[in-house]
């Protein structure tokens, strides 16, 4: 069981929580003018990084609000929680 | 909401039942009548269960419905004019964090629960014993809050209160929640919205054993009975 920091309620068990997937995927600007394989690729393709991934997780059965954590694929430690929105943080440059 | 025109008849035998002082009000006159017969006709979403409870209840620990309390949902963004507005019309304030509880901690009298920043539960006691209707209540803080940007519901009807008492009830409460229960990090006058077992629910410390649920209505007789198996080994 996964402990995660809501940045509103502190920290909680993960059955509290929702995951929504690899977080700053960007809507693409026009979506009409996207080959299918480019639209494809914006629909079905995602990172799969050993280690930092920026995730988006909602707190559905507390605040129920969206927001970003950084999670290590490897250890499943969360280094870092922020809004949803916020650009990714640096991890390099200290917590 | 007027209720003059409704002439709806008090049910046979129901004087004194759930609603505790819903029935005794309908020796009352005029118009009062009509509204005093309806909230008679009120069934509450445990009431069927009311037997149960008191059966499984025992000394170290005992669980009842405190039906129809008044709830209203509020919708402001903290440190805007609206939350301001409402503020004032509460008379108790908003929380601002997590687990607080703004005015009556204890649950008698007009408390406001934190539900997420933005968000918040207003909970006044049952109709029956105030005589303000909740959606003569939500009318008010609604005009509270004008043209302004927010959001005021009456959602009375969404959960219902359990009451659990007593020296065992913490340790009936911990097999489900996962959140820390301990007196350090949940004092008295602490209320979240978390999940006891898989089920979705407002938990409030009223005072140093007794404690509030708040399931959703449909969730009621589930969380009631869930309860209940908790509560056998020490009943």
């Amino acid at each position: 069981m996964l402990i995660i920091d809501c940045p509103h309620c502190g920290p909680r068990p993960e059955t509290e929580f929702g995951y929504g997937g690899q977080a700053h995927v960007a809507y693409p600007e026009d979506p009409h003018a996207l080959t299918d394989e480019q639209w494809a690729q914006y629909l079905f393709y995602r990172d799969n990084p050993k280690g930092d991934y920026a995730e988006r997780w909602v707190h559905s059965a507390g605040c129920r609000k969206w927001f970003n954590a950084i999670r290590d694929t490897r250890t499943y430690e969360i280094a870092r929680v922020y809004a949803a929105g916020e650009p990714r943080p640096d991890l390099s440059k200290g917590a | 909401m007027t209720d003059s025109t409704l002439t709806i008849e008090a049910p046979e035998g129901a004087a004194g039942s759930a609603g505790g002082a819903g029935g005794t009000n309908a020796s009352a006159s005029g118009a009062d009548v009509g509204r005093a017969a309806v909230l008679a006709h009120r069934r509450s979403p445990a009431q069927d269960l009311a037997d149960e409870m008191t059966q499984g209840s025992g000394q170290a620990v005992w669980l009842r419905e405190l039906p129809f309390l008044t709830q209203v949902t509020l919708r402001a963004q903290p440190d805007g004019p609206s939350s301001e507005a409402l503020a004032g019309a509460l008379g108790v304030g908003l929380p601002t964090r997590v687990g607080e509880v703004a005015g009556a901690i204890d649950g008698i009298g007009v408390a406001v629960l934190w539900l997420s920043p933005d968000e918040f539960l207003a909970v006044a006691p049952d109709e029956a014993q105030t005589g303000v209707s909740p959606e003569a209540w939500a009318g008010r803080l609604s005009t509270a809050v004008g043209a302004g940007p927010g959001q005021v519901v009456d959602v009375s009807a969404n959960r219902t209160t359990l009451e659990l008492s007593g020296p065992r009830a913490r340790s009936v409460l911990e097999k489900s929640c996962e959140i820390d229960l301990h007196p350090r990090a949940f004092p008295v006058g602490t209320a979240v919205v978390t999940l006891l077992e898989s089920t979705g629910v407002i938990v409030w410390r009223t005072g140093e054993e007794t404690w509030r649920v708040m399931p959703r209505a449909s969730f009621t007789t589930h969380v009631v009975r869930w309860l209940l198996d908790g509560m056998r080994e020490y009943c």
